[in-house]
């Protein structure tokens, strides 16, 4: 599993360097969600631009990572892919995060 | 005419990814489009991780197979397993996962068979002696006529 991290706009940018994120590598992708924001600005952004499939496994860990911030943090997540979009969508959990088109505008939405 | 498409591993995440890509890959010599296929790579990814989390929990490389027919209207995909029944030997009824509670408690599993329910069009699962078969149905968008 791959993460990149960086900041921009006092929020932490974590990009997901893969093409999916399953139940082959979903534990990693917890473990390395925790080292990487283990520390840093109360916000953070994932950019999923890259990730064209995710199963349940994946979206689990994705919501293991938000939950791992804690109350006074939160997850964003920018870029999502039609396929990582639906998922999001049946199963409601896009009334849980916050989706942005685009990386752009997710740090965009930082400067109120 | 019917196509089909067949494929048997010994189930591990891995070799999981590996029989969906090579679904996929067929779905791809039939022209369907992507918002369909991504239907059908999402519910069967999670029919088969069942069946390799739940099913083969206690067998390492308990066997899968997996048949696909494709009629003009309607694509079916057999999953075969050996694995014990499932609950009740009934399919489960797939609610949507609970989210409603603080974000200490938001679930992180049992998003599965509601997947599986709102992107197919019909399932069907039954025990036959000792194999559990679940069939996925698909309908297929209608082809513009020329």
């Amino acid at each position: 599993m791959s993460l990149t991290s960086t900041e921009a706009d006092g929020a932490q940018i974590v990009t997901v360097n893969a093409d999916r994120i399953d139940a082959a590598m979903a534990i990693q992708f917890k473990e390395d969600m925790r080292s990487e924001t283990e520390s840093g600005p109360d916000r953070v952004i994932l950019d999923l631009s890259l990730v064209q499939f995710i199963d349940s496994s994946g979206l689990g860990a994705i919501v293991a990572a938000m939950k791992q911030l804690g109350r006074d943090r939160r997850l964003d997540l920018a870029g999502p892919t039609p396929m990582v979009e639906k998922v999001f969508r049946l199963t409601r959990m896009d009334t849980i995060f916050t989706l942005y088109d685009s990386l752009n505008d997710a740090v965009g939405a930082n400067k109120t | 005419m019917a196509e089909t498409f067949a494929y048997s591993f010994r189930a591990t995440e891995q070799t999981a990814r590996s029989c969906i890509s090579a679904v996929m890959e067929w779905l791809r010599g039939i022209d369907l489009p992507a918002e369909r296929a991504g239907d059908v790579q999402i519910a069967l990814t999670e029919a088969v991780n069942n069946i390799v989390e739940h099913a083969y929990a206690d067998t390492l490389g308990g066997e899968i197979s997996i048949q696909c027919d494709l009629s003009p209207k309607i694509l079916k995909i057999r999953i075969v397993d050996t694995g014990p029944p499932l609950p009740d030997d009934e399919l489960p009824a797939g609610l949507p996962a609970d989210i409603s509670g603080p974000l200490e408690t938001l679930p992180e599993g049992g998003f599965g068979w509601h997947l599986i329910r709102e992107l197919t069009s019909r399932l069907h699962y039954e025990r036959q002696l000792d194999r559990n078969l679940l069939s996925l149905f698909f309908e297929m968008p209608a082809k513009p006529i020329g």
